[in-house]
């Protein structure tokens, strides 16, 4: 265990630690937006810049690792003036219209600008000017936002596994974006929106459905497959208007293309909520009792007219391993043929 | 040859003096003796194309040397005797070298830098003899403790205490990077060693190998050096086939491979974070430090980074001994230095002084001074990371810290002569509009704030300038020094905070008066024609691009200041001196 000292605070943390992270272990707090705690540190931003005894310059809290007695300051006249110069100078490279930003009042750049008084107009200057234009029916990528922390290159990378954007150019004009600036080609995830603190990267159907404030939290589990991904539907006037997942879940916050954004057949009038059954060549509304009667009677004459074998069964991805477990219980012992199969294998 | 004598035609001499041996009348014994030798840069650029001849051991130097010259240095000098005075260097030339001491390029323009065999006969792979046979690791890093060799790419780190931390550090696996990514505008030290003494460099690396512990190694340099890269690889090669590279070294069981990496032309990665991200494959971005290379490297292996012109140092320092090498320099900077003159000096080419000679001396001794006799106005040192050096500090000592307490620093070796005709915010732009695009667009201060700094300089240069923009362009460049997180960031205001430290009035002059006392920034000049001066000519009339000149013949001409386009060519093209420029 290491000794450090954050602000007269002592603690005592284990080998691998970062500043950053034993100062938030004892309340301390440090303010970052290209940080994210599952993800490898970057040391773009600058704010959570801090002094450390005996290192002559300001370093990353984020990045560094705390080494035995360390002693560190995290606020000092000098540290809280670089923090606001280096949020003035992301405000004037940032269209600053949050009046219409999807992500206003939830957007980390929005809050820290508030605290540290920060204005746009201190450092007045050129801004990016890039044009919204990707096709797809997901991903809103409103790069004259992105203000370049890195956290949707790490997420696609580190967590997702599929690297589609990356920094490209450099200087000013440096930008993330996918190969060769094409449309994004990706899998859609939205793990990158997820994790953006500004309002670059939003989801497209969220566009004008309600600020975070209106919602209503609503946890659930995801109903497209056995994963069972931990749900948050962001519920506003009986309507899901976004998805999100909370860190502390077993899946740490992380979806999938349908979890995030294949939540439009819950309030779809197309949806089914009650058995239908056919009659006259017409589907009719039945009970459930009635539809559960039905197939158990059709299932025992068929048994006993051509055999339990003449009876298979097939199984679907979108239920839980309790639920296939059950199925194949249920076709094995009650039906009594081994004819069963599960979706995921074809 | 480097590619400033290629390009002075050097390439033309060498086969003139190839063909005409072959072909002329010589008796066989003189053409028997006479062979022709390609050699790496002397240094001398303005003299190009230089050749020395040898007869039975005296040398003559020819200088501006082109292919027409040749028959007659054979036909009088070869054959006759007689050398050709008028051709020969004069004093300027040896003022030039007579104030420099050649370490690191003492073998460059004697060795063929094509040529193992040249370079062994000239001494060379015997310190890697000496090192492998007779020292220990430690032995060898107190050696570079001793000769207080510091790292030539800028910084001035101690090279024999990162090595003898690298040493400490367990680890089964080590690697020794060679940073030859040169980028400084106007810097052309390390390309003139890798293309003129390739051997030097590799046996630097491997005696640096042998003392950290490192069997593998990487040569990064910029493919914009083909000639350099060319002659690396081909040095690589053959110092592998000949067994100075390769497994059981020299028979003494030490293994050590060097590959080449070359660079895609970022100034950033030259950073020596940058570059590792580089060689792994990665987008060339710094990633911050701690944990510096020499604990976590190369693939998170213990890593030492070592410029050019550092290891170019080594087999010197082990074959003479450390007090010689301790020998040159000032108390805490040791030994000697290459820097690439440029700018408004006479002589402008590569030099080697000692650690601690005065800026005069370059410039006056070495340099020969200002061309054309103007004024000295400033020195720039240390490239986009340096500073300018007021004309009154001439005095001042070339070290680490002398250039450190005024505000600049050694760098990598870049000094560009400004003369009264440089304005000095418009080389603080020159520098910065380097850094913006160089900049990697990681951390906020540097992409952002290097942008917004060149947006002021661009102001103030176009007359837009404004009251308070100094105050800001201060502020500013403190807030990206102390929160940039590679050295790009941390240095690229010195340009704009020296520049304002030492001619703060020029910049006043830009933003109160509208005016360019060094007649530079186009939108603050006024051009105009002295009637009483203009002979009528017409010259001006014809070289203006935008019918701003009328008048007729032999009659003074009239600029309309209202079309003028302030191009110059006006100024440029009369020869009595009645266009005015203000």
């Amino acid at each position: 265990m290491l000794k450090i000292t954050i602000d007269g605070k002592a603690t005592q943390v284990p080998q691998g630690t970062t500043v950053l992270d034993a100062a938030r272990m004892l309340d301390i707090s440090i303010p970052t937006l290209c940080h994210h705690p599952k993800l490898t540190p970057f040391g773009g931003c600058r704010l959570c810049l801090v002094e450390i005894k005996g290192i002559p310059r300001a370093v990353t809290a984020c990045t560094t690792p705390v080494t035995d007695g360390m002693e560190v300051t995290t606020s000092t006249p000098q540290i809280e003036q670089l923090r606001k110069s280096v949020l003035e100078l992301i405000l004037s490279d940032h269209p600053n219209d949050c009046m219409l930003c999807e992500s206003a009042g939830d957007c980390t750049l929005q809050e820290l600008a508030y605290f540290y008084g920060a204005k746009g107009s201190t450092f007045e200057g050129e801004r990016r000017v890039y044009p919204k234009r990707d096709g797809n029916p997901f991903l809103e990528r409103d790069m004259e936002k992105c203000i370049m922390c890195g956290r949707c290159v790490k997420v696609c990378d580190e967590v997702q596994g599929v690297g589609a954007i990356d920094f490209t150019y450099r200087g000013f004009k440096s930008k993330i974006c996918p190969p060769y600036e094409e449309d994004l080609n990706c899998e859609f995830c939205g793990q990158c929106v997820s994790t953006c603190p500004t309002g670059a990267l939003t989801g497209k159907m969220w566009s004008l459905k309600g600020r975070q404030k209106d919602v209503k939290e609503v946890d659930s589990v995801c109903s497209y497959c056995g994963v069972g991904c931990n749900l948050t539907l962001n519920v506003r006037n009986n309507e899901i208007i976004r998805v999100t997942s909370k860190p502390d879940t077993w899946n740490e916050g992380w979806l999938c293309v349908k979890g995030r954004f294949g939540y439009g057949y819950v309030n779809s009038p197309d949806r089914l909520t009650k058995p239908l059954i056919k009659k006259n060549d017409t589907f009719e509304e039945v009970s459930w009792d009635f539809a559960l009667d039905y197939i158990s009677s059709k299932l025992k004459e068929i048994k006993k007219e051509f055999g339990a074998d003449s009876i298979g069964g097939l199984s679907s991805a979108r239920c839980t391993n309790e639920e296939n477990y059950l199925f194949q219980k249920f076709i094995r012992s009650a039906i009594g043929t081994n004819n069963v199969d599960h979706c995921a294998r074809l | 040859m480097g590619p400033g004598g290629i390009a002075s035609g050097g390439g033309e001499v060498l086969s003139a003096f190839e063909t005409l041996l072959k072909q002329s009348n010589l008796s066989a014994e003189i053409k028997d003796r006479c062979s022709t030798h390609k050699v790496g840069c002397l240094g001398m650029c303005s003299m190009d194309v230089l050749v020395d001849l040898f007869i039975d051991g005296k040398k003559t130097t020819y200088q501006k040397v082109n292919a027409g010259m040749v028959q007659r240095i054979i036909d009088e000098h070869i054959i006759q005797g007689a050398p050709i005075a008028e051709w020969i260097t004069d004093e300027e030339y040896d003022n030039f070298y007579s104030k420099q001491i050649k370490v690191v390029l003492s073998d460059c323009g004697v060795v063929d830098p094509e040529s193992l065999a040249s370079y062994v006969a000239n001494g060379g792979y015997k310190a890697t003899d000496k090192v492998l046979k007779t020292m220990s690791p430690v032995e060898v890093t107190d050696v570079m403790t001793k000769s207080g060799l510091r790292g030539r790419g800028g910084a001035g780190f101690p090279t024999g205490l990162k090595w003898e931390t690298c040493r400490k550090v367990p680890s089964s696996q080590k690697y020794i990077i060679c940073n030859a990514d040169e980028g400084d505008p106007g810097a052309f030290m390390d390309r003139a060693v890798l293309e003129g003494n390739p051997h030097a460099v590799i046996e630097g690396m491997l005696i640096g190998a042998y003392a950290i512990g490192a069997d593998k190694g990487y040569v990064y340099v910029r493919a914009e050096y083909p000639l350099a890269v060319e002659r690396l690889s081909q040095a690589i090669k053959e110092a592998t086939a000949k067994g100075f590279l390769g497994k059981n070294i020299m028979n003494t069981g030490f293994n050590f491979s060097i590959k080449l990496k070359l660079g895609a032309g970022a100034f950033v990665c030259g950073e020596e974070t940058a570059l590792i991200a580089s060689i792994e494959g990665q987008r060339g971005m710094p990633r911050p430090k701690p944990p510096f290379p020499v604990f976590s490297g190369l693939w998170g292996k213990p890593t030492v980074i070592n410029n050019v012109e550092t290891l170019a140092n080594i087999a010197y320092i082990i074959t003479k001994g450390a007090e010689w090498y301790a020998s040159y320099g000032t108390e805490k900077s040791k030994g000697t230095k290459v820097f690439a003159l440029t700018g408004k000096v006479k002589n402008t080419g590569l030099i080697e002084v000692p650690m601690g000679i005065t800026l005069r001396e370059i410039i006056y001794d070495i340099g020969g001074g200002i061309e054309g006799g103007k004024a000295l106005k400033a020195v720039q040192t240390g490239g986009p990371s340096g500073g300018c050096i007021p004309a009154s500090m001439l005095d001042i000592n070339v070290d680490y810290e002398s250039l450190a307490k005024v505000g600049s620093i050694v760098g990598s070796g870049g000094m560009i002569v400004l003369d009264e005709d440089n304005c000095m915010v418009n080389i603080a732009k020159y520098f910065l509009a380097f850094t913006q695009l160089e900049s990697c667009g990681k951390c906020v201060p540097c992409r952002i704030g290097t942008k917004r700094l060149l947006e002021i300089l661009e102001r103030i240069t176009k007359g837009l300038g404004r009251e308070g923009d100094i105050e800001l362009l201060e502020r500013l460049s403190k807030d990206i020094k102390s929160a940039s997180l590679c050295g790009l960031g941390q240095t690229a205001p010195n340009p704009v905070l020296s520049t304002l430290n030492y001619f703060r009035d020029e910049y006043e002059a830009h933003i109160r008066d509208k005016k360019c006392p060094a007649k530079v920034c186009k939108d603050l000049l006024t051009y105009s024609i002295l009637e009483a001066v203009c002979t009528g000519c017409g010259a001006c009339k014809r070289a203006c691009p935008s019918a701003a000149i009328s008048g007729d013949k032999k009659k003074p001409h009239k600029l309309n200041a209202d079309l003028c386009v302030r191009c110059g060519a006006c100024f440029d093209v009369c020869k009595f001196k009645s266009v005015t420029k203000e």
